[in-house]
């Protein structure tokens, strides 16, 4: 079978099936629930609550400040018992809201259900965003940014995130699974938002089940779901719409410079949430998986709740841990402490020996050029990473460092394991930082 | 025969003499005092002066843009022939060294994560403000140390930056690559420093650092006026410090340990010995 993709990339072991089977499941309230307000990428959210107040669920926490900005919801009803600096995914101390859950979990009052037919697309974007829903792949790009192009930028086609290309995780695989009923909701209220018919699903046929499923349930409403070769970074919005549409970004753009909208499946099923019963972003699912713990799981989490209360859901863990990630094992970011609450954006939490872990020193480059044939940007990562060791800024932006998504197939590929990606993350932040002075 | 040698001669009298009246034309008028200020310069090219190489620097003093002191390489032998050259007053210099205010290696200050990433001290700092716990201690992957010029600086086996006070000329190229700014520019005739750099207070430094600064202000009161403490970190007080005795006494009493006076030793694990011009 002659599968879609595109050129480059890679497929490490997938290892799905850890938690592929397993239903998802609510993971129970834990007694206090971190909720930092810099939970997606643009300005964090400002507080706007005190100490000791009282809230419920799906209040207001934190307003959004500016547009690339959406605000933060209470995960659950309670009290408010400290705003203060906890440690936070990113690695340093962030403030953030404390909530200790009265247990009844109530819903806040003045959210209100909608009709989507009754709504033009203004109003629902200013819904989505006031609900606070961001990219759920794990980037937290605010949805309603995306869904609001530039005049003059046509959009034509709408693809829609099922690929889930990160090895381990399983979460957009079960939502689709169990929840294709709220997605293809969410795909049509997108529709209607953006104006435009054509819809494409993308799905690796590692998941056959759920092309199954949404290619049966997605017959009637016109929205076509498009199987993929199994390939890694295929989930980045680039390489998705190559494999979809065979377009093109050009560099330095964004999808929606040649006509395309990629959301997650994820996110399509909490926009549905947003406007039929009005419940902004305040849960996710994530999956709970790697050789490190007992009993890997898909987990309904409420936003706050800690990395250690998701693992006590799963029986604990399986030896030492030497590493704990947070999202995927390419790109996910790997955490100092298990006290660290799940964000907006935890698709996953990974845990990891001593044993699981291969550790090489690296040597020298042997100019294999399998980076170069994996990079699916068509990067020459060998080549800039020797810049960045030089600090040769200028050369490494020539060879368009900037246009690196940071996947980490070069990496991966080295035989001589250089650490290729850092180098070249390094570079990028010298180049901006350079940028940013003159 | 004769008629090759009159028309090549001829050619090469016209050549000459097109040649003489080029260079008499189209002379480039050179400061012969630049040339006489590039001849004093060390010639490391490094940079220290803020112009680019000696020839630049040399240019811009003989031009008047540039101070006649910003040679730091060069040390007060230098500044007094460009004095010279210039024809005005040598101005007094103070010679300056860098020291690295931190003594917390991989024995002594708590490490927060395993590093694995790339050696390059400002790679490590962006991810989650560095691997030790200390928010400005030096964090020992040697990016000092491959920018000096002068190959002053060591890494000591437990991952300490160390900076030799013979070799370093001065020209702070290490502090403006250190991402903690853990490296200061101090008087080259003081040397009695207390190697800390957290601002944090005592208890905090205490969770983490064996041989941090705790700003308990005992330096102070072994002898009066020789540090100032402020935000709970102490550092010697240049401006008096070579008028007080016994500072010997404030070293000794530090129940850290932070201090140290650089004529009797470097800190531990480095290879640098005190030099004549340092030794007690």
């Amino acid at each position: 079978m002659n599968l879609k993709t595109f050129a480059g990339g890679l497929h490490p072991p997938d290892s799905k099936h850890y938690s592929a089977n397993k239903p998802i499941e609510r993971c129970p309230l834990p007694d206090e629930l971190v909720i930092p307000p810099a939970q997606h990428i643009g300005a964090p959210a400002e507080i706007c609550i005190n100490v000791g107040d009282q809230v419920k669920k799906g209040q207001v926490i934190a307003t959004a400040k500016g547009f690339v900005s959406v605000p933060v919801h209470a995960s659950t009803s309670g009290m408010v018992v400290a705003i203060e600096p906890r440690l936070h995914p990113m690695g340093k101390p962030l403030p953030a809201v404390v909530i200790k859950p009265d247990g009844k979990d109530q819903w806040e009052d003045s959210l209100q259900q909608h009709d989507p037919d009754q709504l033009n697309a203004d109003e629902l974007k200013k819904l989505i965003c006031a609900a606070g829903i961001v990219g759920m792949g794990g980037a937290t790009f605010p949805a309603h940014v995306k869904l609001s192009p530039p005049e003059g930028k046509k959009i034509d086609t709408l693809i829609l995130n099922g690929v889930e290309c990160e090895p381990f995780l399983t979460a957009d695989h079960r939502m689709m699974l169990e929840e294709s009923e709220r997605i293809i909701d969410g795909i049509n209220i997108l529709r209607k938002i953006l104006g435009l018919e054509t819809a494409i699903i993308g799905i690796e046929v590692n998941k056959p089940d759920a092309i199954e499923k949404l290619t049966r349930d997605c017959a009637p409403h016109g929205i076509q779901v498009q199987p993929l070769k199994v390939q890694y970074p295929q989930g980045a919005e680039k390489q998705l719409i190559d494999a979809c549409t065979g377009r093109q970004v050009p560099t330095g753009g964004l999808p929606m410079d040649c006509g395309v909208v990629v959301q997650n499946v994820g996110t399509c099923a909490a926009i549905s949430d947003t406007i039929r019963l009005g419940r902004p972003l305040v849960e996710r699912v994530a999956t709970v998986t790697g050789p490190g713990i007992r009993e890997p799981k898909n987990l309904l989490i409420a936003i706050g709740t800690s990395l250690q209360h998701m693992l006590d859901q799963c029986g604990g863990l399986d030896g030492e841990p030497a590493k704990i990630i947070m999202g995927g094992p390419m790109m996910g970011q790997t955490q100092l402490s298990l006290q660290v609450p799940a964000i907006r954006g935890t698709s996953g939490l990974l845990i990891f020996r001593e044993q699981d872990l291969p550790r090489k020193n690296f040597g020298p480059c042997i100019r294999c050029g399998r980076c170069v044939s994996v990079c699916p940007i068509h990067l020459q990562p060998t080549t800039i990473a020797a810049y960045a060791r030089l600090d040769m800024i200028d050369e490494a932006e020539n060879n368009n460092a900037l246009d690196c998504i940071e996947c980490g197939c070069c990496t991966y590929i080295c035989p001589a394991t250089l650490p290729l990606v850092q180098s070249i993350r390094h570079i990028k932040g010298s180049i901006l930082a350079k940028r940013r002075k003159i | 025969m004769f008629a090759a040698i009159l028309s090549l001669g001829g050619i090469g009298l016209v050549a000459a003499t097109a040649l003489g009246v080029a260079a008499k034309k189209f002379a480039v008028e050179i400061d012969p005092r630049e040339l006489a200020i590039l001849e004093v310069l060390p010639g490391a090219n490094c940079g220290a002066c803020g112009y680019p190489g000696c020839s630049g620097y040399a240019k811009g003093v003989a031009e008047g843009k540039a101070l006649p002191t910003a040679c730091s390489p060069g040390g007060a032998e230098v500044i007094e022939a460009i004095a010279s050259v210039l024809g005005i007053e040598a101005v007094t210099f103070e010679p300056q060294v860098a020291v690295v205010a931190c003594q917390g290696d991989n024995q002594k200050a708590k490490v927060k994560y395993r590093y694995l990433g790339l050696t390059d001290c400002n790679a490590a700092q962006k991810l989650a403000d560095g691997p030790k716990t200390c928010p400005s201690g030096c964090l020992g992957l040697g990016t000092c140390e491959r920018t000096c010029p002068f190959d002053a600086i060591e890494m000591t086996s437990e991952n300490l930056a160390v900076i030799n006070r013979d070799k370093c000329t001065g020209c702070e190229k290490c502090v403006a690559v250190c991402p903690r700014q853990v490296i200061r520019m101090t008087p080259r005739k003081v040397t009695t420093h207390v190697l800390c750099n957290s601002h944090d207070k005592g208890a905090l430094i205490r969770g983490y650092c064996q041989i941090g600064c705790i700003g308990c202000h005992i330096c102070n009161k072994t002898v009066p006026g020789a540090f100032v403490i402020e935000n709970f970190l102490a550092h010697t007080n240049y401006e008096k410090l070579d008028e007080l005795e016994d500072i010997e006494l404030a070293v000794t009493k530090c129940p850290t340990k932070c201090i140290r006076d650089f004529s009797s030793g470097y800190p531990a694990g480095s290879s640098f010995v005190p030099t004549r011009n340092d030794a007690a």
